[in-house]
């Protein structure tokens, strides 16, 4: 899976009530959407674009286990985050949405707006002429990522489970 | 070989396995999966009818309506529909309508044993941690995986111990120990379980300890355990719980933990934490004076009877100050009832508090309970990120009942025990 665009630099602990506020909540995904983010960065919502790169510090995706935080970034097209570390549950939601968490330690050395090159399967970042090697994921992430996330992972298993009862019949 | 560590037993019976090692990637049957009308079935009925999956076990699901109750519009009216129709739909008897907050609902009702492994909609799931459940909160996905399946995957945690030692002082809660340790601690203990001990923790009502599990939520961690003991066993007991072998759940003596934390509960004050984090808590000697627009008792884990007795305590023959408000959402119906009969909620309405109805709404930011531009509150719920409870120039400050309460008196953050009398007033 490769991903390019540009980095959207952001500090700190980046909570949920950032990511996807409360009030705005009952809004349908595209709508919610565009108050990603609006309280740090008011321009997010509107101008970034697809492939584009999430770059945070520690503990991205704190607070609420709302899935929403991570399927704004998604319907956004933000095509990957990369934090120092996460959030469990932000963590899980990513993955099961299909929206790659990575976790990388050389986030200071990102700058915002910088042009972004990443290769999942191969495990690289390419940002110039720098190249940074990715942490590789532990295998049963990996079959999520590359199955699209949970759901699809699960249509794949119950259709095979269904394949092998209509087998034995 | 070393002993295991609670969490660690709990998993390993989850997984069907003996015994499972720190870092493991298991696969776990969920004891008992709880969602809400805002997590549950309006996110999962779509993905459960694309794939043609029936629930996996209608006995072992929970859910409750907290989020949005009572409807505040047609978009509100409607989710809360989805709720009622899904749990008649799919067979869901434990369906608790507007009747309080998942967290306090699952050990009012009596559906949390010993042993467990809990799967929640919602962060502060690891409240059921008090009850020696591996309670954790998931997002909707996952809750939806579990919803089919009855299963999910865990990598085996490290466990951080605190131990709390001595007794508290007067008018300091578990709730000061929380905000203490969000600043100790920090809010980074991603992919850990935090577990609590010490003569501090043998010592706390079951209602205290579930603020210690309820705000492991804001330390990052997994859930917030505590052993079975005798105050567990008592509060099962009193919801009609089998308590036979509970006792069996607790952390063995010899078990590796990743870090030991100590905090001496007598030399803690009674704590503030500032804007827009829980991590920037300090002694209220520090905020003393900060002028308030209002002070909200409400949430799972600060509208309990307790924290509503606290606040009587304080407002007893008190006024709320001109130009400011008291806003009280006792956490659950049963609460309301309980603090109706005692006396408590004449107090709080002599005082000149507004009550909300049990739920979620003003500590999330959801429904028209919000705060408005410029308000500052001082809140009992866990969490203050920036524009949680409203406009997002709104400043949340949290504290204790008692710290609430003395400043809707005042107007500003005051020291509740200048209105608290140390011979009569039982935390």
């Amino acid at each position: 899976m490769r991903v390019k665009g540009r980095a959207w630099v952001f500090g700190d602990a980046i909570n949920t009530d950032l990511l996807a506020p409360g009030y705005a909540m009952t809004l349908p995904p595209k709508e919610l959407a565009q108050h990603c983010l609006e309280a740090v960065n008011p321009d997010f919502a509107r101008e970034v674009r697809p492939g584009d790169v999430v770059v945070a510090g520690d503990n991205f995706g704190l607070g609420s286990s709302r899935e929403q935080a991570a399927i704004s970034l998604h319907t956004l097209g933000v095509g990957a985050v990369l934090a120092r570390s996460f959030a469990r549950i932000f963590y899980r939601n990513a993955i099961n949405i299909g929206l790659p968490a990575l976790s990388f330690d050389a986030v200071d050395e990102i700058a915002d707006g910088a042009a972004l090159d990443l290769d999942l399967a191969e495990g690289w970042l390419k940002r110039g002429g720098d190249t940074f090697a990715l942490k590789p994921l532990p295998p049963h992430i990996r079959d999520l990522i590359a199955a699209g996330g949970l759901m699809a992972q699960l249509h794949e298993k119950m259709a095979k489970q269904r394949q092998a009862e209509g087998s034995d019949a | 070989m070393a002993g295991d560590t609670l969490a660690q037993k709990i998993i390993a019976r989850a997984a069907g396995l003996t015994h499972v090692a720190v870092g493991d990637d298991v696969t776990v049957r969920v004891d008992l999966l709880m969602a809400h009308d805002g997590s549950g079935p309006r996110r999962w009925r779509p993905r459960m009818e694309a794939l043609g999956a029936p629930l996996w076990d209608p006995d072992k699901v929970v859910l409750v309506t907290d989020h949005y109750v009572p409807a505040e519009d047609q978009v509100a009216a409607d989710i809360l529909q989805e709720t009622r129709d899904f749990a008649r739909d799919y067979g869901v008897q434990k369906f608790f309508d507007m009747e309080g907050i998942c967290h306090a609902i699952l050990p009012e009702k009596g559906l949390l044993k010993p042993g467990m492994f809990v799967a929640g909609g919602d962060s502060h799931t690891t409240m059921g941690g008090a009850y020696a459940c591996y309670a954790a909160g998931f997002g909707a996905t996952d809750t939806t995986g579990i919803a089919i399946t009855g299963e999910t995957w865990t990598t085996v945690p490290e466990t951080i111990l605190v131990q709390l030692n001595g007794q508290l002082n007067f008018a300091v809660t578990a709730k000061d120990i929380m905000l203490r340790l969000c600043r100790e601690l920090g809010m980074d203990n991603s992919f850990k379980v935090i577990e609590y001990t010490g003569s501090g923790v043998a010592n706390m009502a079951m209602a205290e300890r579930t603020v210690l599990s309820n705000m492991a939520a804001e330390l990052g961690a997994e859930t917030g355990l505590i052993g079975v003991d005798g105050v567990t066993i008592d509060a099962l007991a009193a919801t009609g719980v089998d308590t036979a072998g509970a006792e069996a759940w607790a952390s063995d003596a010899d078990a590796q933990y990743s870090k030991c934390f100590t905090l001496g509960a007598s030399g803690l004050e009674p704590q503030i934490a500032a804007p827009h984090s829980p991590v920037n808590s300090d002694d209220i000697g520090h905020f003393i004076g900060t002028q308030v627009d209002q002070c909200y008792i409400g949430a799972c884990v600060g509208a309990k009877l307790t924290d509503l007795h606290m606040a009587a305590a304080v407002l007893r023959g008190r006024q709320v100050a001109p130009g400011t408000r008291l806003v009280v959402a006792p956490s659950t119906a049963f609460t309301m009832q309980a603090a109706l009969a005692d006396g408590t909620l004449r107090i709080l309405e002599d005082a000149g508090a507004t009550f909300l109805p049990s739920g979620c709404g003003a500590c999330a930011g959801f429904g028209g309970r919000a705060l408005g531009d410029g308000d500052v509150c001082l809140s009992t719920t866990n969490r203050n990120f920036k524009g949680r409870m409203g406009h997002a120039n709104s400043r949340v400050y949290l504290g204790s009942a008692y710290a609430a309460a003395a400043a809707a008196v005042t107007g500003e953050i005051t020291d509740p025990r200048d209105f608290l009398d140390a011979n009569r007033t039982a935390a």
